[in-house]
C-alpha cells in the first residue's frame, strides 16, 4: 500500500514542481509599470447622468417584459392530447428546454414523463406543469430580525452579474415601504464600486456607509451594522465583491463577511445570490459554493429583460432547493418585482 | 458537473473499445455523448448539431486508425473539429497607417468591457503603443470613475466629459490625435442586443470613430443566449472579433465556441483573471480542451494555484532539481498536494495515467498519508535533512515515535532514496526511468502552461519554459519541441 502512496506523491511532486517554477518565472514576467502620477492625466471632469429615474406606476409583468419570442415551441403547443409523443414531438421539447438553459439532466427528466406518462392535457400544459413543480419552493423574504438586532440582507455572486444594481433596486423598494436603509458598500475591490453604490444610496435616499478601496470588506460591514444600530436604522443592505466560485481563497473571504454581518448587533436574515439569466450551466456550480461558503437563502435573477431566458434556475432550484425571490427587468428602479414561477415558465415556453 | 469525453467513453462500456471496428451505430452512440457534453458545456443547440454533422463527415472520410481505438477516434476527431472551429483564421491585430488605431469594445451589461478595456490598452502598452482610453459608459453610475481608476493602474490615460456618449467617442478620438496617440480604445455601456435605441447609440458611436477594431466583449459563463447576442452585435457593429472574459471560472466555455460558429469571426483575446496582467491572445487549441474537459491538466495546474503556496513549491522544486531534496522538502510537498484534495481526484485529473495507478490512489486512504507524516516528523531535523545517518537505532526510535513499524519506516525510506536518485537525474537532464506515465504527464504539463501563454510571449518564453520544467523535459518534452515553438508563436508574428 505504501509503495502506491508513494508513487502517486512522485508523481504529484514532479508535476507541482514544474508548476512552481512555471508560476514563479510567471510572477517574474508580470510587473507592469507603475502608474505615472496622477497629474499626467488629462483634467477631466466626471458627472455621470445621474437624474433620478422617473418612478413608472405600473410593475412591469414578466411576459411583457421579456425579448421576442421564437416561436418553437408552437409546433407542439397545439397539439392538445396524446398518449405517446412522436420522436420529432420530443425532440421540439427538447430544444425549448435546452435553448433556455434549463440544462441536459432537468430536459431529459421531462421528456421521460412525456415519454412514460404521455401528455393527456396537451404538450403546453404536461411541460408546465413538470416545469411549475421543480418550482415549488417557499419564496417569503424576511426583513426582521430578532428584537434588539438589525436585519441584514447580504448579497453575494461572481462578477457582473448586477449586484450593486441590485442593492440599488431593493434599497428603493425597502424605502417605499417605509424602512429606513444603511447601504454597505462591501466591494472594496473593484475599482469605483462603492461610488457605484453611493450614487444608488443618492438616489434612494439611503444612507451608505463605505471604506477606502482594498480595505477589509468585513470591516466596512461591520461599521454599517454600526452606523445601522445607532440610528436604529431598519435594514442593512451588504454588498461585497464579485468573485469566481472556484476560488477557495475567495470564498472563504466571503464566509468571513458573512460571518461579521452576523455578530451582533447584526443578523443575517437573507443571503441573495445575484445571478445573470445569462449564465448557462456554470450557475449550477455557483450556486452550490455560494451556497456552501455564505449560506444562500435566496437567487436574484437579474437580466431577464434580454434574450436570454434564465432557464438554469429550474435546475438550481430542483438540485440545490435555493428559491429564486426576485427577477430583474429593466434599469429602471422598479425593474425588480417579485419572482412569479407561473409567468417565468410562461415566458420560458415562449420561446 | 461535466466528466471528460473519454470517461464518457469509458462508461459507454466494452460496446466500443472492444470492436476493432467503429459501426454506424457504435458512431451514434458515442455522438450522443458528445452531444451531450457539448450542451453541458453551454455549447449552442444549432452549433452543436452543425458540429455534429462536421464530425461524422470527418470520420467517415477517415480510414480507421490501428493504433487508436474506436473511442479515442472519436474524441481525436471531435478534438480536431473543435480546434478547426475555434481557430479558423486568426486575427491579425495591425496598426493603421494613419494612427491612431481605434477599437471599440461592445457587450451586454456585466460582460467585463470595463476591465477589459483597461487590460487591453495594458497589452497595447506591453506592445510599445502609447494607447488612450475613452470612457464613453455614460449609463452605469461610476462606470467612468472604474476606467479612470483602472487607466491609472496600468498608466494609461483617460478621457472622459459630461456629454454624450457619442460626443465623448467623437472628443476622445479628436483628442487622442492632439496627444498623438497611436491607439485608442473606446469602452462603451453594456446594452441588450434588443434595445433598438441603445444599440443604435453604439451604432453612432462607431460611425463617428469608424474603428479599426470592433470587439464583442462576452462572458465565458454566457449560457445558450450568447450567439443570438453575438448575432444582433454583428449585424449592428460588423465585429472584427471577440474577447471573452472571466475564463478563470470554471465554465466549460461553451459560450466561446458557439459564437465563434456563428458570427464566423475569431476570439481574439481572453482575459483569465482579476489582475490586469490576465489578458493575452486567445489559445484555441486550450479551450477545445478545456470544452471537452481533456485539458484537465489545465484544470490541475489551475486548482493548484489556487491551493498551493507557490512559494513553498518553488523553493523546494528548486533543491529537488539540485539534488538536495529532503524530507522535509517532501513533507511540504506531500502537505501542498493534500490542501488540493483527495489524491484519487487529483489523479483523474492527469493524462496519461493508468488505470491502475488511479485506483491505486484512490484507495489510499487519508490515514496512510497520514502515517507517513507521522513517520517523517518523528525523525530530527538532522535525519530529515540527512537520512543516510538513520541506523537501525533510529529507525527502531522512529517507529515508536510515530506508532508504525521498522518495516514502514524501511519502505518509505527506500522509496525516497528512489525518488531523490530519480530527481537528480531530471535535474541533470538524464533520461532517468520515470514510473508509469510520468515523463508524459509532465511534458503535458509544461505544454499545457506553455499555451496558456502565460509565459512572456514567444521563442524565448519556450526557451525558459524548457529549461523551467527542467524535470519536464525529460519525458516527452524534447520529442514535441518543434510542434510546441508552433504553438507559442508570439503575436508579433502571427
Amino acid at each position: 500500500m505504501i509503495t502506491a502512496i508513494i508513487v502517486a506523491a512522485i508523481v504529484l511532486v514532479a508535476v507541482l514542481a514544474a508548476l512552481g517554477v512555471v508560476a514563479r518565472r510567471r510572477r517574474a514576467s508580470r510587473s507592469i509599470a507603475p502608474a505615472p502620477p496622477r497629474a499626467a492625466m488629462p483634467d477631466v471632469l466626471v458627472t455621470e447622468v445621474a437624474e433620478r429615474p422617473v418612478l413608472v406606476d405600473e410593475t412591469p409583468v414578466l411576459t411583457q417584459r421579456l425579448g421576442s419570442s421564437r416561436g418553437v415551441f408552437d409546433r407542439v403547443r397545439s397539439i392538445s392530447s396524446v398518449g405517446v409523443l412522436s420522436a420529432e414531438q420530443l425532440e421540439v421539447v427538447e430544444e425549448v428546454l435546452l435553448r433556455s438553459d434549463v440544462g441536459v439532466a432537468t430536459t431529459n427528466l421531462i421528456l421521460d414523463d412525456l415519454r412514460t406518462n404521455g401528455a393527456p392535457d396537451g404538450v403546453a400544459t404536461a411541460v408546465r406543469t413538470d416545469l411549475l413543480d421543480s418550482l415549488g419552493l417557499e419564496r417569503s423574504v424576511t426583513t426582521t430580525a430578532a428584537p434588539g438586532r438589525v436585519p441584514v440582507w447580504l448579497f453575494v455572486g461572481v462578477n457582473g452579474v448586477g449586484k450593486t444594481t441590485t442593492i440599488g433596486k431593493l434599497a428603493q423598494r425597502h424605502v417605499d415601504e417605509g424602512r429606513s436603509v444603511v447601504l454597505a458598500a462591501g466591494d472594496t475591490f473593484r475599482a469605483a464600486a462603492a461610488d457605484q453604490l453611493e450614487e444608488w444610496a443618492r438616489r434612494t435616499g439611503a444612507d451608505i456607509v463605505r471604506a477606502a478601496e482594498g480595505a477589509d470588506p468585513g470591516s466596512v460591514v461591520h461599521d454599517a451594522l454600526g452606523r445601522a444600530a445607532a440610528r436604529g436604522a431598519d435594514i442593512v443592505l451588504a454588498d461585497t465583491a464579485g468573485r469566481r466560485a472556484n476560488s477557495t481563497n475567495l470564498l472563504d473571504e466571503l464566509a468571513k463577511v458573512r460571518r461579521v454581518a452576523d455578530r451582533e448587533p447584526g443578523q443575517v436574515v437573507e443571503t441573495f445570490m445575484v445571478l445573470d439569466a445569462t449564465t448557462g450551466q456554470n450557475a449550477l456550480s455557483q450556486a452550490r459554493e455560494f451556497l456552501a461558503a455564505a449560506d444562500v437563502t435566496g437567487i436574484v435573477l437579474t437580466k431577464l429583460d434580454g434574450t436570454a431566458r434564465g432557464g438554469i434556475v429550474v435546475a438550481i432550484e430542483r438540485e440545490l432547493d435555493i428559491p429564486v425571490k426576485f427577477v430583474g427587468v429593466g434599469e429602471g428602479v422598479a425593474d425588480l418585482i417579485v419572482f412569479d414561477p407561473e409567468a417565468f415558465v410562461d415566458s420560458l415556453l415562449d420561446a | 458537473m461535466f466528466d471528460a469525453l473519454s470517461e464518457r467513453f469509458e462508461r459507454l462500456g466494452a460496446s466500443l473499445r472492444s470492436k476493432g471496428r467503429l459501426s454506424d451505430a457504435d458512431l451514434e452512440v458515442a455522438l450522443a455523448e458528445v452531444r451531450a457534453a457539448l450542451l453541458e458545456a453551454d455549447v449552442e443547440l444549432g452549433v452543436v448539431r452543425a458540429f455534429l454533422d462536421a464530425v461524422r463527415e470527418r470520420l467517415s472520410g477517415e480510414a480507421l486508425s490501428q493504433s487508436l481505438s474506436p473511442g479515442q477516434q472519436v474524441i481525436k476527431a471531435v478534438h480536431e473539429q473543435l480546434i478547426e472551429v475555434l481557430g479558423g483564421a486568426p486575427l491579425k491585430v495591425t496598426y493603421a497607417p494613419r494612427p491612431p488605431t481605434v477599437v471599440l469594445l461592445a457587450g451586454l451589461q456585466g460582460a467585463g468591457k470595463t476591465t477589459a478595456a483597461a487590460k487591453l490598452a495594458a497589452w497595447f502598452k506591453q506592445q510599445g503603443r502609447q494607447p488612450y482610453l475613452v470612457a464613453a459608459d455614460l449609463q452605469r453610475p461610476a462606470a467612468v470613475e472604474q476606467l479612470r481608476v483602472l487607466g491609472a493602474q496600468v498608466g494609461v490615460d483617460v478621457f472622459s466629459e459630461s456629454s454624450s456618449p457619442v460626443e465623448v467617442a467623437r472628443h476622445g478620438l479628436a483628442e487622442a490625435v492632439r496627444l498623438g496617440r497611436d491607439v485608442v480604445i473606446v469602452d462603451t455601456a453594456g446594452r441588450l442586443s434588443i434595445d433598438e435605441a441603445l444599440m443604435a447609440e453604439v451604432r453612432a458611436i462607431s460611425d463617428v470613430t469608424s474603428p479599426h477594431y470592433t470587439f464583442l466583449v462576452i462572458d465565458a459563463v454566457t449560457g445558450q443566449d450568447a450567439v443570438f447576442t453575438a448575432r444582433a452585435f454583428h449585424e449592428t457593429l460588423e465585429l472584427s472579433g471577440i474577447i471573452v472574459t472571466k475564463l478563470d471560472y470554471d465554465a466549460r466555455g461553451g459560450a466561446v465556441l458557439s459564437t465563434r460558429g456563428v458570427v464566423g469571426r475569431p476570439i481574439v483575446f481572453a482575459s483569465t483573471g482579476e489582475k490586469m496582467g490576465d489578458f493575452d491572445l486567445f489559445h484555441p487549441d486550450r479551450m477545445a480542451s478545456r470544452i471537452l474537459g481533456m485539458g484537465d491538466v489545465l484544470s490541475l495546474i489551475e486548482q493548484a494555484e489556487r491551493t498551493m503556496d507557490s512559494d513553498v513549491v518553488a523553493a523546494s522544486a528548486d533543491r529537488m532539481m539540485s539534488g538536495t531534496f529532503t524530507l522535509d522538502d517532501f513533507l511540504a510537498q506531500l502537505n501542498q498536494v493534500r490542501k488540493m484534495g483527495s489524491l484519487g481526484g487529483i489523479m483523474k485529473l492527469m493524462p496519461g495515467v493508468t488505470k491502475e495507478m488511479r485506483n491505486a490512489a484512490n484507495n489510499v486512504d487519508e490515514g496512510e498519508l497520514n502515517k507517513v507524516e507521522a513517520i517523517i516528523r518523528s525523525m530530527t531535523p538532522k535525519e530529515r535533512a540527512n537520512p543516510t545517518i538513520i541506523d537501525g537505532s533510529r529507525r527502531t526510535r522512529i517507529a515508536r515515535g510515530s506508532g508504525t513499524t521498522v518495516a514502514g519506516v524501511n519502505q518509505l525510506m527506500k522509496q525516497f532514496g528512489e525518488m531523490r536518485k530519480m530527481m537528480r537525474q531530471m535535474g541533470s537532464g538524464a533520461s532517468p526511468t520515470l514510473p508509469g506515465g510520468m515523463g508524459r504527464m509532465a511534458g503535458l504539463a509544461a505544454r499545457a502552461s506553455a499555451q496558456r501563454g502565460d509565459l512572456p510571449a514567444g521563442f524565448e518564453a519556450l526557451g525558459a519554459g524548457m529549461s523551467a520544467g527542467a524535470p519536464v523535459r525529460s519525458g516527452g518534452g524534447s520529442k514535441n519541441k518543434k510542434k510546441k515553438g508552433g504553438r507559442v508563436t508570439p503575436p508579433k508574428q502571427r
